[in-house]
């Protein structure tokens, strides 16, 4: 790495630094737009006590449900969790901490930790039993709660290409959190389907621009289909 | 008779307007779209960022980067647009999105809203449905008027930890259409052959029948 080049050719360089005890936050919904091959390194490394972000906890044997199979994940924020086995047994067991967010306020959380916005107030919440303990303001008559941004030691994203320079773009609904995710790392690695030559992106349509990443791989995923879903042709 | 899951998705269809956004929930809520009259042209928010969803993909057109909030394969519609979660929620969390139907465990007179968790039961999480409560001013809760034992689910308080405070004005059920207005619950239709006393009966929290309630009408 030099520069603005912020290509790197393994995976085990693309995570390096990784310790046990950090916090990681990774793109993706439900297993659509997972940095599939992330996880598997964060796996094969086997740091411990990880606090976890991220939308979903994927499924028994891939995506972040990988990570569950040595206990890998200390604590983890998540707006739904329900496709996976393994992890309702561990969270029964009390072997994981769940702290259960909105799913909007998961995605402003992480975009107010990559934009220096250290909490902000939503309507999200308030009365429910997410608001317990939480300060609340009225604003216009109406009940908000203080929510506070995310922050991450290591962030990992999956986009469709990029460039060097770390510009990205991401493909239809593999989007979702991966652009937030990747403003909010200290560390921000980004795996694509392809490397493409600086210009070829035309900078107007750049989704995750370069100054938020730290390092990209260009890789090959198997993007499992979760509801694999048909109307008959 | 009470109304079947198709004629409930039909009864909400009959709500939606020429150029609206709407977010359809998991179950009854889905089958909306199904029944989106004609010349009637509407756009289906899908919570994971796309505004704009499609028919279920042929075979061929299956890919795993395009998929609805319910992780099933979709596909886009011509003028379809794909954005990020926090864009996705400004549009909810901001009131853009004209009419949101979500289902629900309990309602009550206040306008609260339960349909997340049952205490004691295996905790799956809220997913958008609090940030869909609480952003939306358009909001159609369609649910079964009572459990399968008959205890109401139109309550006085509801029971259940709450999705959202104050939100819910419109409910349907397999009995009724109401409003919830100034702590009550307003008898505004009845089902085809359902009287009012059973949706009397059948109601725990406050409620107000007026003087005539038609029955839902269907085409």
């Amino acid at each position: 790495m030099s520069g603005f080049d912020k290509r790197v050719y393994s995976y085990e360089e693309a995570m390096a630094g990784i310790e046990s005890g950090m916090t990681l936050v990774a793109g993706g919904f439900g297993l659509c737009g997972i940095p599939e091959n992330l996880i598997a390194e964060v796996k094969r490394r086997g740091v411990k006590d990880l606090t976890v972000i991220s939308n979903n906890c994927g499924v028994d044997g891939f995506g972040l449900g990988l990570l569950l199979e040595d206990k890998q994940i200390k604590r983890f924020y998540a707006s739904y969790v329900g496709e996976n086995a393994l992890f309702e047994q561990q969270m029964l067991n009390d072997e994981i901490e769940v702290i259960l967010t909105p799913q909007g306020t998961l995605a402003e959380k992480m975009r107010a930790g990559g934009a220096g916005i250290p909490a902000f107030y939503t309507a999200t919440g308030y009365g429910t039993p997410i608001g317990e303990g939480k300060e609340v303001r009225v604003f216009n008559g109406r009940h908000y709660i203080l929510e506070e941004a995310f922050h991450a030691d290591f962030a990992i994203v999956k986009g469709w290409k990029a460039d060097r320079y770390g510009n990205v773009v991401y493909r239809d609904t593999a989007q979702n959190f991966n652009p937030l995710a990747a403003t909010c790392g200290k560390v921000t690695v980004v795996e694509v389907e392809e490397i493409v030559e600086p210009g070829e992106l035309r900078p107007d349509q750049i989704h995750t621009p370069g100054i938020f990443v730290d390092r990209i791989i260009q890789g090959t995923f198997e993007k499992r289909i979760e509801k694999r879903t048909v109307r008959e042709g | 008779m009470a109304l079947t899951r198709e004629q409930m998705a039909q009864r909400v269809a009959q709500e939606l307007k020429d150029g609206f956004y709407v977010n359809l929930g998991i179950g009854i809520p889905t089958l909306v779209a199904n029944y989106v009259p004609e010349g009637i042209d509407v756009m289906l928010q899908s919570e994971n960022g796309l505004l704009g969803m499609g028919r279920f993909p042929t075979e061929d057109e299956v890919d795993p980067d395009m998929i609805n909030a319910g992780k099933q394969t979709v596909t886009a519609r011509p003028g379809a647009a794909i954005f990020d979660s926090a864009e996705s929620f400004a549009m909810i969390r901001g009131g853009h999105v004209d009419l949101t139907v979500l289902g629900a465990f309990e309602v009550d007179q206040e306008g609260n809203i339960a349909s997340w968790m049952v205490p004691g039961k295996l905790i799956k999480g809220m997913g958008g449905a609090m940030d869909l409560v609480a952003g939306a001013e358009n909001i159609i809760c369609t649910m079964t008027h009572a459990s399968k034992h008959g205890e109401s689910k139109l309550l006085e308080k509801c029971t259940l930890p709450l999705t959202g405070a104050g939100c819910i004005n419109r409910v349907l059920t397999d009995l009724a259409y109401l409003e919830i207005e100034d702590g009550a619950f307003i008898l505004k239709e009845r089902a085809p052959g359902v009287s009012v006393e059973e949706i009397v009966e059948k109601t725990a929290g406050k409620l107000i029948v007026p003087d005539h309630v038609p029955e839902m009408t269907f085409d």
